[in-house]
């Protein structure tokens, strides 16, 4: 089942004709009305007329996410506020959200390349989708939400949380699709375990799971434990949000990237070059529809690679592959996006505390966890233990608060922590490899 | 009338305990009183040793996190309700005991007890009002 047969068939030199067309368009669009833009192509002595083939795309600078923080928050709009109708946001590493904005077409874009990514996943209209992932500034719950109404599905707007109650309407309401993070279906079906519910009693047909990475030995137990099949999907809220890629339900192996929307590149992330496709390397897209906020060349720091090769699906758009890691040192945990600097500029706004840090993640029952382990000095030791406590209790409740991750601090005694010479070593992450 | 006592961060690993002792030991610091106050993940060592200063600098060099409070030594007398009389003329001032253990030896008829109050300067008067026998930080260092 194909939803845009149009679109997502098009033959490769119809979409690459299309995708010269939409990229000239946006880069003379973002030059005239975005001066970060101007200023960031007169520094690369380019200008869009120079733009004569596709390839010549490699020529112009990238956009990073502190370019995005420096233009806090509205500074790469590409169009006035009044055209805007939906602001989203992501965790940034100063406490500073990385903030994007959507004109309505931009929102009907989003819902149809939702759409598009539901029918590859499998689904169809007369499905319950259950939609798990988070609403609010999160670009998920909403993003998906959207696409499943334009499939004409039935969603539930459940957002995270609340197990049991989950469980109960999942149950009741017979939802087939289950849209959340690979670990929450993971804590599910334990759930329901737990509840003494049988999994062969639900409805769930298909789960589409995206925000974190994913290993395929998860898949398998997601699928066994979960009895549905488990399709990977991608995005990012500062290209558009979930959809910007998806696995087909009929391959299960890389994720068919929106190609007349999206032009994918891999680049060396140590050098900027331009690598063939079939080698991996750091993903960086360009957006060629978007109207609120277009980027050129954005460094996604995600490692993956792209498949050119034709999909048993019949979708002509080219794949990346299941994500393995990161270029920078971002961790994702439960979802949530996680800088060791952030962490850093906390401990350091906490009087008497050493920047001296390191984070232990891992994963207990399928579900991350992360541990901040802080050095105790003299001006923060005390002789009783509540005032010890009330340290760490401040500690967990400011990266709470400020990232949105629930964490365990640990007082250690100084110099316990590892200082290596030149980069210290901060994470440690156990969490089974990808 | 002030004990000074040194409290020492100790991770819940094992060997640091025995560590601590080693380090004060090798430096010929004899421990008077201690307890051992802990959490799942630290501990706190507090001790009353007859060189404090040398006890002090010994586990500073060794990288140890090591504070310096005052505490207040109180004799109690040994029999029933003993302890109970001094608390009791505390509550009545409302003074707030943060912790308190008891010391190794005893004190002729007496048990000696060691106090961390919130009102250190208060929590000595008031007793020496009411009589009790509050000791000297030199007669605790060389009991």
């Amino acid at each position: 089942m194909i939803w845009n047969d149009e679109f997502e068939t098009l033959p490769r030199e119809a979409i690459e004709s299309l995708q010269f067309k939409r990229l000239r368009q946006t880069l003379e669009r973002v030059y005239a009305t975005v001066p970060f833009y101007r200023e960031h192509f007169r520094r690369a002595g380019v200008s869009p007329e120079q733009l004569k083939t596709l390839e010549d795309l490699r020529r112009f600078p990238f956009t990073l996410k502190q370019d995005m923080r420096d233009n806090y928050p509205y500074g790469l709009f590409a169009v006035p506020l009044e055209q805007i109708v939906r602001i989203h946001a992501s965790s940034g590493t100063t406490g500073k959200p990385t903030v994007v904005g959507y004109t309505r077409r931009d929102i009907d874009t989003w819902s149809e390349l939702m759409a598009r990514s539901f029918v590859a996943a499998g689904a169809h209209k007369g499905d319950v989708i259950h939609n798990a992932y988070g609403y609010g500034l999160f670009t998920g719950g909403l993003g998906a939400h959207y696409g499943a109404e334009r499939l004409g599905a039935s969603v539930i707007p459940m957002s995270g949380g609340n197990t049991k109650k989950q469980i109960m309407i999942m149950q009741d309401f017979g939802s087939t699709v289950l849209t959340c993070t690979p670990s929450y279906s993971l804590f599910l079906a334990e759930s329901v375990a737990e509840m003494g519910l049988d999994i062969r009693d639900f409805k769930l047909r298909i789960g589409i799971f995206g925000a974190e990475p994913w290993s395929e030995k998860m898949r398998d137990e997601i699928e066994a434990k979960l009895n549905l099949k488990a399709i990977d999907i991608y995005g990012l809220s500062e290209i558009l949000g979930p959809g910007v890629a998806i696995e087909c339900y009929e391959a299960q192996n890389g994720l068919h990237m929106w190609e007349d929307h999206f032009l994918p590149e891999i680049i060396n992330p140590d050098t900027g070059e331009v690598l063939p496709d079939g080698e991996r390397g750091e993903l960086v897209i360009t957006t060629i529809t978007k109207e609120g906020i277009p980027l050129i060349r954005y460094r996604t720091r995600d490692i993956t690679r792209l498949i050119a090769e034709p999909c048993i699906c019949g979708r002509t758009h080219k794949r990346i592959e299941r994500l393995s890691g990161r270029s920078d040192d971002m961790l994702i945990i439960r979802g949530v996006n996680v800088f060791p600097s952030q962490i850093e500029s906390i401990l350091i706004n906490i009087e008497g505390v050493e920047p001296h840090y390191q984070l232990i993640v891992d994963r207990e029952d399928n579900l991350d966890s992360l541990e901040v382990q802080v050095e105790v000095n003299e001006r923060t030791f005390s002789d009783e233990i509540k005032v010890l406590q009330e340290l760490s209790n401040r500690i967990r409740k400011e990266i709470k608060d400020l990232l949105g991750v629930t964490c365990k601090v640990r007082l250690v005694e100084p110099k316990t922590l590892a200082r290596s010479e030149g980069k210290a070593r901060r994470v440690i992450d156990n969490r089974p490899q990808l | 009338m002030k004990v000074e006592q040194i409290s020492i961060f100790i991770e819940n690993k094992s060997g640091r305990l025995a560590e601590v002792t080693r380090v004060l030991g090798e430096a010929g610091v004899n421990i008077r009183a201690l307890s051992l106050a802990d959490t799942s993940d630290f501990g706190i060592l507090r001790l009353i040793v007859d060189k404090t200063d040398a006890a002090n600098e010994v586990l500073k060099s060794k990288g140890f996190t090591v504070n310096k409070t005052e505490v207040v030594a109180v004799e109690v007398p040994d029999r029933p309700l003993g302890l109970n009389s001094i608390l009791q003329v505390l509550d009545d001032s409302r003074i707030n005991v943060e912790y308190m253990y008891a010391f190794v030896e005893r004190c002729g008829e007496n048990a000696v007890i060691i106090f961390r109050f919130d009102d250190t300067e208060g929590a000595i008067r008031v007793l020496t009002e009411q009589g009790v026998k509050v000791l000297a930080g030199q007669r605790v260092y060389s009991m």
